[in-house]
């Protein structure tokens, strides 16, 4: 600047103080419009601090409690009875403490009483397990009586429901018949979900062998817990032991262990939730945005004078940016707030889920996160339409107009799209921990967003290029507010349209997993699946099931194995060489394994051929693996493998792959043998039947349970009713969040609505001027809105199907066979929701006079 | 007596891609301090656009403009903002009051700006001065078209220009009203011996500036009344 400046201590003078004052005159007269976009931001802050709050409390509970999570010191498991070896390790661990030992298996149980069997879990305890923490009973002294002597047992309160059996009544477990103590309501670190899928059983372990249910063959688990002597460091003793444990395909748990796996585990569910919150606060910011480009627009002639009057861009621009910063302070401060006051309800909400009690308190660590962050996004939000008034020139106040306010190739505009990417992509990854789950995020928030807003577009050109000019006119003018100037039509489709994409996904997907189990169990498919059949029983239980008018469907033996070798290689050198990339569970985990000669409808050559038989006793026994377990493995064709069964080594080759079909409901093995080998060794047989009624199934458990207690039965109806429970359960937290996406995009709808109000009041009061009547003016604002709701519903509901198939696809490996039902009431419903609030914005419109009307919008 | 504006071989053209718009061309006059003067002419005729370039508010194609000395074309916006705070008032046809702001709070913007002291002060007896004292507090909204005018003189006059400049100052309000406000204007105007600048259809209201500039199509067809007012000027001298 030349010399001409005669006050160059203006520019120093005109300080802070002035902007904000000048900030806060100018907002008095705009609250109400400025409250419009607070309000879309509110819920998604809400959300944040809520789950935010909620996680912080739960990760103090979790510390607090961490104890009573495995109610032990160490906990020591094993799928294998202990050798003397092993013995003797779990003896010396106990020297200066105490231990209790449980043996845990599935079985099935009778009620006398209501002639009902069920599959449960049961646990033969004894000892003083828990040392920390409760098992929670009613009466709450059942927990210790049931161990004190005598046939006693405590059974999970929901079973007690179910059969409408009480203490005092008796349940038979295998051969022995028990008292029922009392109901147990809680184990230490169990949730509620768990007691769900595998309701438990507790009796005392000496009276185990007596049940004659521990048979050869049989799945069982083995825990042994430890209260250790005053002054040992549990994880330091199982540092030193990792090496034979390991070795010995035993697990263990420490307290700080399951403190840290517990922890992992619900940080993520609530980074999942805060995700979701987060999506519906990106979603309030495309309020934010579109309220102060239409606060800014009728700002113009302000900022001209000011600009007359020797504002320079940059304080004009800083004027504005300190009222939005104001509302999204005011914003976020009431979102936490709100989001203090939802996290009350959490605890009930996740109730199901939680294996310790959340207490509530006010996290402030959450509440300043949550106003940091709802501040920072709505002001890159609103800088968007801010960023025009540093080009707002002092013409305006001559000529009433401009052409153009900023130019896309402003790289000021360019670096604020650039920080809301990144702060997107920030966020996520602090949410997801991954670099490439966080770049997946964002780019899907990009491709939602692009996707919307291309359809809205495409809409808006579509019309404009066929424009039914033959139409009613009513139609006509409805159809052309789509893409008149200052339309919402862009703004209502991004917002409706995501909330109703969130939505149907979660129905698209509950809907889908459960047809995935709802399919296999239809007719002619197996529902009833009997396993643990002994050898000997094999045909009396095969006559049983057809006495009954049922079909065996299939009658399949199976061997349980350990894999010793894999071309060379021990479960030792796996370990060492982590190069290798082969998974430790290869070596770890128990096989079940079948053998015959035929593959069945649900399996598939992959490579290679089954001969079926063995011919020559004395090579390799040639055996086939499902092929995604043997590119895990990383096993090819003519790979040779040594299977331990059950103390006697035998030799393989990998002469055959298969595809196998898991979601049907089949014996389905990873390791298949031919005949000729296996027909020897210790083994059981597993059933699966059809059952047209429950009655007929209820009729035939009870039957069998009393005549080989030892079988246990999975009856499908009861997963799917379980699956259904469980994916309710889940749903309805992950609906819950939801919600506030919906409500964040009815607000913004709320917003939209009023904001364009003032447009369409003129337009309004000139069409009546002209002599339309109020059903004509109501007929246009309900069409246009029955428009827009319909496209951002139906954009929605085609995005929810794409992103359905790509988790299905690629998240749940599902075929994707949606069912469309729920999505008719999802469309119907947001796009009602559009046209009601449309309306009831609009009826100040109509029910004035249009002279008042005039007369107010002239003053 | 120094030149306030001196205006040389002004033209403005608007580029519309390959269309090309010129509403003024070749324009030149000067005004001295004191200096009361009309731009006159129809509808269309580029008056306005003059008046703009004048104060400021926009750029000229070629030509130049010295406003106090100042050469306004090479300064940026923001720089021509602040020429326009220290040494330009603005007279708005329809009044161009802030809404947000209360008739005392729209007067003190300028002072503000300018980082003077007792903003509060010389902007209630310039209220008082153009008779809306009274009304410090209210809105523009609720004053009607006359006060809302008054208002907006007491803003032009509030930072002492050197230079004011009046677009129709009387075009929105009803004769009597009007009346009022030339009066005002012009009484302030003398007080003050700021050079005024006028657009206006009003030929009477031009007949009481000292000079009239006609402008048609956007070139300067006459400049009646330079040679009184510059032997006016030798007079008072």
């Amino acid at each position: 600047m030349s010399d001409i400046i005669i006050h160059p201590e203006v520019k120093r003078s005109l300080n802070l103080r002035w902007l904000l004052q000048m900030a806060w005159r100018d907002s008095r007269r705009n609250r109400g419009k400025l409250a419009l976009f607070i309000s879309s931001i509110v819920l998604g802050i809400a959300a944040l601090v809520a789950i935010n709050s909620f996680s912080d409390n739960l990760k103090t509970d979790i510390d607090k409690q961490a104890k009573s999570l495995i109610g032990a010191d160490l906990v020591v498991m094993s799928n294998k009875e202990l050798d003397a070896d092993m013995q003797k390790l779990i003896d010396s661990l106990a020297i200066g403490g105490q231990r209790s030992d449980e043996v845990r298996f599935a079985s099935m149980v009778y009620f006398p009483s209501s002639q009902g069997t069920r599959l449960v879990q049961v646990r033969a305890l004894e000892g003083g397990f828990p040392y920390y923490g409760a098992i929670e009973s009613e009466p709450a002294n059942a927990s210790r009586t049931f161990r004190q002597g005598g046939l006693k047992a405590l059974v999970d309160h929901t079973l007690l429901l179910q059969f409408n059996a009480k203490p005092g009544d008796s349940i038979k477990v295998g051969d022995l018949t028990f008292e029922i103590v009392g109901a147990l309501n809680k184990i230490p670190g169990q949730t509620a979900i768990t007691a769900t899928i595998a309701p438990a059983v507790y009796i005392p372990r000496q009276y185990l062998d007596s049940t004659k249910l521990l048979q050869k063959g049989s799945r069982i688990s083995y825990y042994f817990y430890y209260k250790l002597a005053p002054g040992t460091d549990a994880d330091a003793l199982v540092k030193k032991l990792e090496p034979r444990l390991e070795e010995a395909g035993f697990g263990y748990d420490t307290v700080n262990s399951r403190k840290e796996s517990t922890g992992e585990a619900y940080a993520d569910l609530a980074n999942f939730l805060a995700l979701v919150g987060f999506v519906a606060l990106l979603l309030g910011c495309v309020g934010v945005a579109s309220a102060v480009h239409v606060y800014i627009r009728e700002k113009l002639s302000t900022i001209g004078v000011l600009r007359c009057l020797g504002v320079s861009g940059k304080q004009a621009f800083l004027i504005y940016l300190f009222q939005v910063m104001a509302m999204g302070l005011i914003g976020s401060v009431v979102g936490a707030v709100i989001g203090s006051l939802i996290q009350l309800y959490l605890p009930q909400l996740f109730q199901s889920f939680l294996p310790v009690e959340v207490t509530v308190a006010v996290s402030w660590l959450a509440i300043l996160q949550g106003i940091a962050i709802g501040l920072a996004i709505s002001v890159l939000f609103a800088l968007l339409p801010l960023l025009s008034i540093r080009d707002v020139s002092p013409l305006i106040t001559l000529r009433g107009s401009v052409e153009h306010l900023t130019s896309q190739k402003d790289p000021v505009r360019w670096a604020v799209y650039t920080l809301i990417l990144a702060f997107i992509f920030v966020f996520a990854y602090f949410q997801l921990g991954t670099w490439l789950r966080a770049l997946s995020f964002t780019a899907g928030v990009i491709v939602a967003f692009v996707v919307l807003a291309l359809i809205a577009r495409g809409m808006m050109w579509a019309v404009r290029r066929f424009f039914p000019v033959s139409w009613g006119y009513v139609w006509r003018q409805s159809l052309a507010n789509l893409y008149r100037p200052n339309n919402q039509t862009l703004l209502l489709t991004v917002s409706i349209g995501l909330g109703t994409a969130l939505i149907a996904t979660l129905f698209l997907m509950q809907r889908l997993l459960l047809s995935e189990v709802a399919i296999s169990g239809s007719k002619n498919q197996p529902n009833l699946v009997l396993f643990d059949i002994q050898s000997a029983q094999k045909e009396q239980v095969a006559n049983m099931v057809r006495q009954q008018g049922m079909p065996v469907l299939q009658l399949v033996p199976v061997v349980t194995m350990r894999m010793e070798e894999m071309n060379g290689l021990t479960a030792a050198d796996v370990r060492r060489d982590t190069t290798l990339g082969i998974p430790d569970w290869a070596f770890t985990r128990e096989y079940r394994v079948t053998y015959r000669d035929t593959l069945i409808d649900s399996e598939k050559t992959a490579a290679g051929t089954w001969t079926g038989t063995v011919t020559d006793p004395d090579k390799p026994v040639p055996i086939s693996l499902e092929e995604k377990y043997a590119e895990r493995l990383k096993v090819e064709l003519g790979d040779t493998m040594i299977f331990n069964v059950q103390g006697a080594i035998v030799p393989t080759v990998v002469q055959h792959l298969r595809e196998v079909e898991w979601n049907r409901v089949q014996t389905n093995f990873l390791v298949l043998f031919p005949k000729g080998v296996l027909e020897e060794a210790p083994q059981f047989h597993v059933l699966m039947t059809h059952t047209a009624t429950d009655v007929q199934s209820a009729g035939f458990q009870r039957a069998l349970v009393q005549r080989f207690p030892n079988i246990s039965a999975i009856d499908l109806g009861l997963i799917l009713q379980t699956l259904d429970d469980i994916l309710s359960k889940i749903s309805f937290v992950i609906r819950f969040m939801a919600l506030f996406s919906i409500s964040t995009g009815l607000l913004v709808l709320i917003g939209s609505v009023n904001i364009s109000k003032f447009q369409r009041v003129q337009e309004s009061v000139l069409l009546r001027t002209l002599g339309a009547s109020r059903r004509q003016i109501l007929s246009i604002n309900a069409f246009e809105y029955l428009l827009l709701g319909a496209l951002a519903a139906g954009t929605g509901i085609l995005l929810s199907v794409a992103a359905s198939w790509a988790l299905a696809v690629f998240s749940f490996e599902v075929d994707f066979v949606p069912d469309f039902a729920p999505l008719l009431p999802v469309f119907l419903g947001i796009t009602a929701l559009t046209v009601a609030i449309g309306m009831l914005n609009s009826r100040g419109i109509l029910n004035r006079p249009p002279l008042e009307v005039l007369r107010r919008e002239a003053a | 007596m120094s030149t306030i504006l001196d205006i040389q071989n002004l033209s403005k053209t608007y580029n519309s891609g390959d269309r090309h718009l010129t509403v003024l061309q070749g324009i030149n006059f000067s005004l001295q301090a004191g200096d009361t003067c009309s731009i006159v002419g129809p509808s269309g005729s580029g008056k306005t656009t003059l008046l703009g370039l004048c104060a400021g508010l926009d750029r000229a194609s070629t030509g130049s403009v010295i406003l106090n000395g100042v050469q306004l074309d090479n300064l940026s916006e923001d720089e021509r903002a602040q020429v326009r705070n220290q040494y330009v008032g603005f007279i708005f046809q329809n009044f161009q009051l802030i809404p947000t702001l209360t008739a005392l709070e729209n007067v003190m913007v300028p002072l503000e700006l300018r980082g003077e002291r007792n903003v509060q002060r010389q902007a209630r007896e310039l209220l008082e001065r153009v008779g809306l004292a009274a009304r410090h507090d209210h809105y523009p909204t609720q004053l009607s078209g006359g006060e809302q005018q008054r208002v907006s003189l007491a803003r032009a006059f509030s930072n002492r220009p050197t230079i004011l400049f009046a677009d129709e100052p009387t075009g929105n309000l009803d004769e009597e009203t009007g009346e009022r406000v030339e009066k005002l204007l012009f009484d302030l105007n003398q007080e003050a011996g700021t050079t005024l600048v006028l657009v206006t259809h009003d030929l009477e209201l031009a007949e009481k500036t000292q000079r009239i500039i006609r402008i048609k199509g956007g070139t300067l067809v006459s400049d009646t009344g330079e040679t009184e007012s510059i032997s006016l000027r030798k007079e008072e001298q």
